[in-house]
């Protein structure tokens, strides 16, 4: 048994626990937006899908993985909550309406794939519909908006960085989310999905190019701060990975397609949180050395993350294998 | 200690106080959201056991009570999520002062339940509602397994986080940059409290009693309508042997949530006094204090006071100073008037203390009423018990409510026992405007939602079991159960 006087002398093995938490917090919410990322997508496509069998077809091919996707905002939250919790109370004060919307938003997403199959008449399931799709696109949306407030420190919520960041990850959702709706649902989609994440990835890196370009302007650092290697690669490194997922997307190469936009999300989420540090709250100029929770609990955290996060791991790797493949509409309670 | 800060807008006419707003919001989310985890909580069990016996015995019956109650399940665990995710946000968007005054004890226990619990029900939920026919007998059980566990971990995390605010310990409180700020220093002592251990017993058994009470009531309205009534009704057998386990089930839970609720009282009054004073509505400290069962004052200005100068009550001589002290009816009581801070509405957690205890009382003739039918073999005909189990299949719920109030109100004014005040808790910037939006929106919304989840579990409930035809168990499979002789199919209900 290690003793409380140990845990609290220092950080554990002496490693930098602060920036490591830091760069975890950014790979939980790259997972989330990844993962959820490509739900989000699919119920954006759904708009564009007008047949019973098409819509049933997206519902059914996210059903089993949705619930444990949103997971990951949760723990993110919670992570932010434990870790840095000065950050996390300022942040989500400030940004308050914004907080409420993104619940808003993920309550009528999440209710509307169970809600839809309760009843099989036109009318509940074009209600539904509607809910699926517009909380499906709000949430990333209100999600970018405050990941781009976030960044740029503003006061306000509704900012011309926060709608630019909010449309470049509802583009981004998209693009998931076709990769994923042509591997799990394919057969039974038409081929525009395939067109609609090729739009929506050429729209994606436009959108990459206006926040990059606001960001220059509203950056503390001015446009300097993005000429750092580091960023610089990831951009390069995105186009190569957009360009890479249209190829695949229309060869038919759905899992290399889904993989390139994962890394379209994880790369988004780095520059982010790359541009951020060293302060995890700009907005009042709070550091992470300073932000961070005190030794103690930060050990604790850290055994308990380490312990927990590769079973979470196991958990993922046996639902998806044990839903690996298209999944048919008819597969449910 | 307490927070200084400047309010913009808080006199603007038409607009809820922030403070007031915050903690109406947060009541009236946490009201809406317990009802979903006591669902899914409570059915896991159920769960648990109707798949063991589905998938080792074949009987048809056990895959029905699977997979309906596993319908009602994924409905509450995923409106479960919707709003619960709101909780965890609330602790930011509205008391950013308590979230950064106490995160470094609060926000780890919320982040572990997220890691060990939430994702090990969330994923295993999807092969558990989806994945009866991708998976082998193994898995499948353990899926069962993982989801129910993931509800009951869930519970072990919160309530560890919550048994901390009722009773904190394992702290000290610092000041930095001029801000108060409290330090974990003892983590076995802050997270394992003596009372998370009364919560959790408490809390657990709750949920299955209210879950049985539901399932009781919900198979009695098709008995009776079989039985008594005489009318015609489909799946009476899968009614028939809800309403038996419903029954067990409500057997063991209830009186030992009685005799445990009784233990818990007591600790409660050894360990927050201000909050028994509260539920006893003791102002002045006295010994030989009655237990009332209904208190009226003669004045109707004091009609919201149940311990008012001028009372007629009814009450048990001696019985709250019984419960406090475990036996002694001469024991004394500390009054509300002697604490230094104002006490929490006495009037709220008196009353709901009332209605819990009596509920507890009636679930336990309930379980005894039905358990001396069955015993006499008139179960399904006692339409008289079949009402009273109809009329009480949503009390359990109830209950919990009361008894929350109890443990939340009665910690007022205190968001953490003794070191601060829900008052001092809230976002300091938050104005008066932003918090009146979100607290009519969320008294909108969360009606939609109650109304629609009712909506949809009694259509659910009305739709009933799956029919045998689209059932996947077949009767002439080896391990079928009318094989005669056949190992480990002896149905023992």
């Amino acid at each position: 048994m290690i003793s409380v006087e140990a845990l609290s002398a220092g950080p554990l093995f002496g490693l930098p626990l602060a920036e490591l938490w830091f760069a975890l917090l950014f790979v939980m919410l790259g997972t989330f937006l990844f993962l959820d990322g490509f739900d989000f997508g699919a119920g954006a496509i759904f708009a564009g899908l007008s047949g019973r069998a098409e819509r049933e077809s997206v519902l059914s091919a996210i059903g089993p993985f949705w619930d444990g996707n949103e997971v990951w905002l949760v723990v993110f939250g919670g992570a932010l909550f434990a870790s840095f919790p000065a950050a996390y109370a300022n942040l989500f004060s400030r940004h308050y309406l914004l907080m409420f919307g993104i619940l808003g938003a993920l309550i009528l997403r999440g209710l509307a794939p169970e809600m839809y199959e309760q009843r099989h008449d036109a009318r509940w399931q074009r209600w539904w519909g509607r809910s699926f799709v517009a909380g499906s696109v709000l949430a990333p949306f209100l999600l970018g908006a405050f990941a781009g407030n976030w960044l740029v420190g503003s006061a306000r919520s509704a900012t011309l960085v926060g709608v630019v960041v909010g449309v470049t990850l509802t583009a981004l959702t998209v693009v998931s989310g076709a990769a994923f709706l042509r591997l799990k649902a394919g057969e039974t989609l038409p081929a525009r999905v395939t067109r609609y994440g090729l739009v929506a990835v050429a729209g994606y890196l436009v959108a990459v190019v206006a926040t990059l370009a606001v960001l220059a302007l509203r950056l503390p650092g001015g446009a300097a701060a993005l000429f750092d290697p580091l960023i610089l690669g990831l951009v390069v490194a995105s186009v190569g990975l957009a360009g890479g997922y249209a190829l695949a997307l229309r060869r038919g190469a759905n899992l290399v397609a889904l993989a390139a936009a994962g890394g379209l999300t994880y790369g988004l989420a780095a520059v982010v949180g790359l541009l951020m540090y060293p302060q995890i709250d700009p907005a009042v100029g709070l550091r992470v050395d300073e932000a961070i929770v005190s030794t103690l609990p930060l050990n604790l955290m850290t055994i308990g993350a380490s312990l927990l996060l590769p079973l979470v791991t196991v958990y993922f790797v046996v639902l998806y294998s044990a839903f690996s493949g298209p999944i048919s509409p008819e597969e449910t309670y | 200690m307490s927070v200084t800060r400047t309010r913009v807008n808080a006199g603007v006419p038409g607009m809820i106080d922030p403070v007031l707003a915050s903690r109406l919001q947060f009541a009236i989310t946490t009201i809406v959201h317990i009802i979903f985890p006591v669902m899914s909580m409570g059915l896991a069990p159920f769960l648990i056991y109707f798949t063991w016996k589905d998938i080792r015995t074949g009987a048809p019956i056990y895959e029905q009570l699977r997979r309906f109650w596993t319908k009602i399940f994924a409905i509450s665990f995923v409106v479960g999520t919707v709003t619960g995710i709101v909780l965890e946000f609330e602790f930011g968007t509205n008391f950013a002062a308590f979230s950064t005054a106490a995160g470094e004890l609060f926000g780890g226990p919320l982040a572990v339940e997220g890691m060990m619990a939430f994702m090990l029900e969330a994923t295993f939920l999807g092969v558990f509602v989806f994945g009866r026919e991708r998976v082998g007998d193994a898995l499948y059980f353990v899926s069962s397994v993982a989801v129910g566990l993931g509800t009951w971990l869930s519970a072990v995390w919160i309530l560890i986080a919550n048994s901390w605010m009722q009773m904190p310990r394992g702290y000290e409180v610092v000041t930095e940059n001029g801000q108060p700020v409290i330090h974990l220093v003892d983590p076995l002592a802050a997270y394992f409290t003596p009372r998370f251990g009364y919560m959790y017993i408490h809390m657990q058994n709750a949920a299955v009693e209210s879950v049985a009470l539901f399932m009781a009531g919900v198979a009695a309205y098709f008995v009776f309508r079989h039985h008594v009534w005489g009318y015609q009704t489909q799946h009476v057998e899968f009614w028939e042997v809800t309403l038996k386990i419903a029954l067990v089930a409500l057997l063991i839970t209830a009186p030992l949530q009685v005799l445990h609720g009784d233990m818990y009282g007591r600790h409660v009054a050894e360990t927050q006094p201000q909050k028994f004073a509260a539920m006893e509505a003791v102002w002045e400290t006295e010994a030989y204090v009655p237990e009332y069962l209904v208190a009226v004052p003669t004045s109707l200005d004091q009609l919201t006071d149940p311990r008012a100068k001028e009372l007629f009550g009814i009450g048990i001589p001696g019985g709250a100073s019984w419960l406090a002290s475990g036996g002694d009816p001469s024991a004394e009581i500390r009054g509300l008037e002697t604490f230094e801070s104002e006490p929490p509405p006495v009037a709220i957690v008196f009353w709901a203390f009332r209605g819990m205890v009596g509920l507890g009382f009636w679930f336990i003739l309930l379980a005894f009423w039905g358990g001396y039918r069955w015993f006499t073999g008139e179960l399904f005909e006692d339409g008289l018990l079949h009402k009273a189990l109809m009329a009480s299949s949503l009390l359990g719920i109830v209950a919990v409510h009361l008894g929350w109030i109890v443990t939340e109100v009665g910690r007022q004014p205190w968001v953490i026992q003794g070191v601060m005040k829900t008052s001092e808790g809230v976002s300091p910037g938050l104005t008066a405007a932003e918090a009146t939006v979100t607290l009519v929106g969320f008294v909108l919304v969360y009606a939609a939602l109650l109304g629609l989840y009712v909506y949809v579990i009694a259509r659910i409930i009305r739709n009933g079991p799956p029919g045998e035809s689209s059932l996947r168990s077949v009767p002439d499979t080896p391990q079928s159960p009318s094989a005669p002789g056949a190992p480990g199919v002896a149905d023992d209900d």
